[in-house]
């Protein structure tokens, strides 16, 4: 067999940070090669330097494809050679039809003008070749997310694709539609076309690829064999997660009450697809004092249970009881959820957590007007002192209370976000990443804010994928999978293989 | 050593309050720059007494809209079209009660007043609870209300109002003071001198509170230098005033209004709501915000802007017509850009939108003054309008 695609030293940074160092690949011709490692491992960032995402330049280290050096200034360089890549979120216009949407920016054309007899023509035959039994005038948004990776699948042989990449394909796949793409992928590694394929299913993996590439903080660990090696969902796991915890956590003494809020039963539906539920009875209990972690892998559905129960931001259909402090209440918006003590520190500050173009003193208050407010007229005074209070209890480095948002670095912004929460004096946090992208020094100090909340007596609900912070900071973990609860595991029993099987049996146990 | 620190931290102050504010600086500039070219071009008749009380009546419409236009824009660049047929439709209504119908003129301005209301409760349910686009919704009120408008008139012109209501914007506040063998109106000197003294003392207080609270203040010389600015302009102009009639009733409402929307943006909880919709909206909403509500509001309010402005500009031209209020809307939002607001919202001041309104106003006026014909009047304006904002553009990227 022979080499398709080498990528050598590869080392790519985001403002200092390295999120490849020195990464190497090598994938052969005709072959399904697997590319695993936990969120965060640089999976996505390497697939996207191959495909020119991130251009020449941006990154340092070579790419040799087909035996040649290459460079790619853009997709469509990649593309050019015969490199094609499927993102999770897939690039399809859901106005189009399927025969316009295959051959987008590749148009069945002369001159400009299109021959629409070629392009339905060519499209049915590419349609057969991935299995899809669709005529090509449908619109895509009238088909299944499943059909529609099909569809992006021929839309990559239109193109003459040598190299697939798929990333994360079957996240938002049932079972069939699973099953009959990785068919396909075997398919089409008949005829000649070698793919990698990202992917959290490990049991899919195992099925399917012929290597598989494990990737950890943006390193290459190990290239296990299928026809060499021995393969286990185990073995990978332990190549995954298997790094040494060092002192990151800040020590902390658990003072744990009563059961101070709980969620019963809970269920909600995907608010765009009709009938699609998010989440399936959940139950979960948060004592005051309490570090409650809630671990599991993107698209695992904690994002979605955690808005849901912030007044409903997330989701309809709702159904299930909120108890706090033993009395059942009620959340219908996000601002009965604020005056009944709960906060919801989002995942994504920049879109959903913060406002960039204004400063500090504005974004702190923000959820909290009323208490600095009479008559609806804004107290200065107040405001700045609590701005000028967050500032300082949660080392904000600023200029000062009027430093926009939008100039600070993620820590920092973090921080904001934190305060404006923390101002707002709530009995319940729910943290959703609340480390996500930021660096190691600022996570430590919002560990210890997150801690000292947790001793003030709050309830605290810490979400995240980062398995190490679950571990290092939670007193209880639910492992949440496809929106369930697959798993609690106190802290004492938790570990990062426990956890990835509890995710791992929950997938096997339905596939 | 101690010394040095403070001068560096006087300076960076001074470039800090500069930085944040160089838009409107930078507009209030170009103000002061075009009415000194056209006090020029014109041969002093720009700023002669009679000039410019006429000024302020000329422009007190758009004025009014484009308060009422800044909310809208502050929400995330929604504009409302509809806002010259609402003039319009508001301005038959009046000319039918008081004119057809002989209702006496306080009645019927409250029945308009409440009509604008319900015209924006019409658009406001539209716009923030079937989320119909703003463009849309008030592109489609446009023609609403210009069709009505045109239905009610009959096509016809509708004059005279009664005095009373003539006297909205045409009439002055009577001279308390006169008596004194004086040539001038002495009402707004003594007005202007106490407002003085109120802001002065208002200046001081929050100056010291600042410092007492350890904010970032202007050092005291730029301070001072602004204070003396804002005292002497206000009483150049009330001397102004003074010199031809005195106060007009309809300066009055205008004060009124402006100072009431720069408080309500600036200093209260929903004007808070407005600028962090615009700022993000999915922030502002998990932040506990009914961005519905506020979108409503926004809509609401505008409607009935636009009935004050009908109704100022019916009485200031003493007739209600079909082509009442016409390119109204875009001159509010003209005035809304030109003053410094985002088109993608959550940047703008009320204060900002009447710089942006007087330099449009100053352009007319001094341009009809030296007899140039409206075409050359639009295409200029049109071409101020795109470097103004072409400023803002550029210059924000280079901060970048």
């Amino acid at each position: 067999m022979q080499v398709i695609l080498e990528m050598k030293n590869i080392t790519k940074s985001f403002g200092g940070v390295k999120a490849l160092d020195n990464v190497n690949f090598k994938v052969m011709a005709g072959e399904i090669h697997a590319l695993v490692g936990e969120n965060g491992a640089g999976k996505s960032t390497l697939m996207n330097v191959l495909s020119g995402i991130y251009p020449y330049g941006e990154y340092s280290g070579e790419i040799i494809f087909q035996g040649k050096s290459c460079i790619f200034r853009n997709i469509r360089d990649s593309e050019k050679m015969g490199i094609a890549i499927i993102h999770q979120e897939l690039a399809l216009v859901p106005y189009l039809s399927i025969g316009e949407n295959i051959f987008i920016g590749n148009e069945r054309a002369k001159a400009g003008i299109i021959n629409w007899d070629k392009t339905h023509r060519d499209a049915t035959e590419l349609l057969k070749k991935v299995g899809l039994k669709e005529n090509s005038n449908v619109l895509i948004k009238d088909i299944g997310i499943g059909k529609q990776q099909l569809v992006e699948i021929a839309k990559a042989l239109a193109k003459d694709v040598k190299l697939l990449i798929l990333d994360e394909p079957t996240a938002a796949l049932n079972d069939t539609d699973s099953d009959n793409l990785l068919k396909l992928l075997v398919e089409l590694k008949k005829t000649g076309i070698t793919s990698i394929l990202i992917s959290h299913k490990l049991n899919e993996v195992i099925k399917v690829a012929d290597s598989i590439t494990i990737l950890r903080d943006g390193a290459t660990i190990e290239t296990l064999k299928v026809n060499k090696d021995e393969i286990s969902e185990d073995r990978i796991i332990k190549g995954m997660v298997g790094r040494e915890l060092v002192d990151r956590f800040p020590k902390r003494k658990p003072n744990i009450g009563k059961v101070y809020f709980e969620v019963e039963n809970w269920n909600v539906d995907d608010p765009l697809i009709d009938g699609r539920r998010v989440i399936k009875d959940v139950n979960i209990k948060v004592h005051q004092g309490e570090i409650v972690g809630i671990s599991g892998l993107m698209g695992s559905g904690r994002t979605e249970f955690a808005m849901s129960v912030f007044g409903r931001a997330y989701g309809r259909n709702i159904s299930g009881r909120i108890i706090k402090d033993g009395q059942e209440i009620t959340v219908h918006n996000v601002r009965q959820a604020i005056d009944h003590g709960l906060a919801y520190i989002t995942e994504d500050r920049k879109n959903a957590g913060l406002i960039l173009i204004e400063d500090i003193k504005h974004n702190v208050s923000l959820s909290s007007l009323k208490k600095i407010s009479k008559r609806l007229v804004i107290n200065d005074d107040q405001e700045n002192q609590a701005a000028m209070t967050y500032r300082k209890k949660l080392n904000i480095k600023s200029s000062g209370i009027f430093h926009k948002i939008q100039n600070l670095s993620g820590g920092n912004q973090q921080k904001v976000v934190l305060s404006k929460w923390i101002f707002a004096e709530p009995d319940v946090l729910i943290m959703d990443e609340p480390t996500r992208g930021i660096d190691v020094g600022a996570k430590y100090e919002i560990y210890t804010i997150i801690n000292q909340l947790a001793d003030e007596g709050k309830a605290v609900i810490f979400i995240s994928s980062e398995l190490p912070e679950i571990l290092g900071m939670c007193d209880r973990i639910y492992v949440m999978s496809e929106g369930r609860i697959v798993g609690e595991l106190d802290k004492k029993e938790a570990s990062q293989e426990s956890i990835m099987r509890c995710i791992m049996q929950s997938n096997g146990g339905r596939s | 050593m101690e010394t040095v620190k403070v001068e560096t931290r006087n300076l960076e102050a001074i470039s800090y309050s500069i930085k944040s504010n160089i838009r409107q600086y930078a507009m209030l500039i170009a103000l002061i720059v075009i009415m000194a070219f056209f006090q020029i071009a014109t041969g002093g008749t720009l700023l002669v007494p009679m000039n410019v009380t006429n000024l302020v009546l000329q422009n007190s419409y758009v004025l009014i809209l484009a308060i009422g236009m800044t909310l809208c824009i502050l929400t995330g660049g929604n504009i409302d079209l509809s806002v010259g047929s609402v003039c319009a439709f508001i301005a038959a209504i009046m000319g039918h009660l008081t004119i057809n119908l002989k209702m006496d003129v306080t009645s019927a301005l409250l029945i308009s007043l409440l009509l604008g209301a319900i015209i924006g409760i019409w658009q406001g349910y539209w716009i923030a609870y079937v989320r119909i686009p703003p463009f849309i919704a008030t592109l489609a009120g446009m023609l609403l209300f210009r069709g009505l408008t045109i239905t009610m008139l009959k096509g016809l012109t509708l004059s005279p109002f009664p005095e009373s209501f003539q006297q909205i914007s045409s009439g002055f506040l009577p001279d308390f003071f006169s008596g004194f063998g004086w040539d001038l109106n002495l009402t707004p000197i003594v007005v202007s001198i106490i407002f003085s003294v109120i802001l002065v003392l208002v200046q001081i207080k929050k100056r010291a509170t600042r410092i007492k609270n350890d904010l970032e203040t202007p050092p005291l010389p730029l301070f001072v230098v602004q204070l003396l600015l804002v005292i002497a302009a206000i009483n150049v102009f009330a001397y102004w005033l003074a010199a031809y009639k005195g106060i007009p009733i309809i300066l009055i409402i205008l004060g009124v209004l402006i100072f009431g929307y720069h408080f309500f943006t600036t200093k209260t909880v929903p004007g808070r709501y407005i600028y962090a919709m615009g700022g993000n909206e999915k922030a502002a909403r998990l932040s506990g915000i009914d961005t519905n509500k506020v979108l409503f509001f926004v809509y609401f309010n505008m409607a009935i802007l636009s009935a004050v402005a009908g109704l100022a500009f019916a009485s200031r031209t003493n007739s209600a017509f079909p082509g009442l209020g016409t390119n109204f809307e875009l001159d509010a939002i003209a005035a809304c850009f030109i003053g410094g607001a985002s088109a993608s919202g959550g940047i703008g001041t009320v204060v900002g939108t009447i710089i942006g309104a007087l330099v449009m106003g100053v352009l007319n006026n001094g341009m009809s003054i030296m007899g140039i014909g409206s075409d050359w009047q639009m295409t200029i304006k049109g071409f101020v309008l795109l470097m103004a904002v072409a400023f803002d553009i550029i210059s924000k990227n280079k901060a970048k």
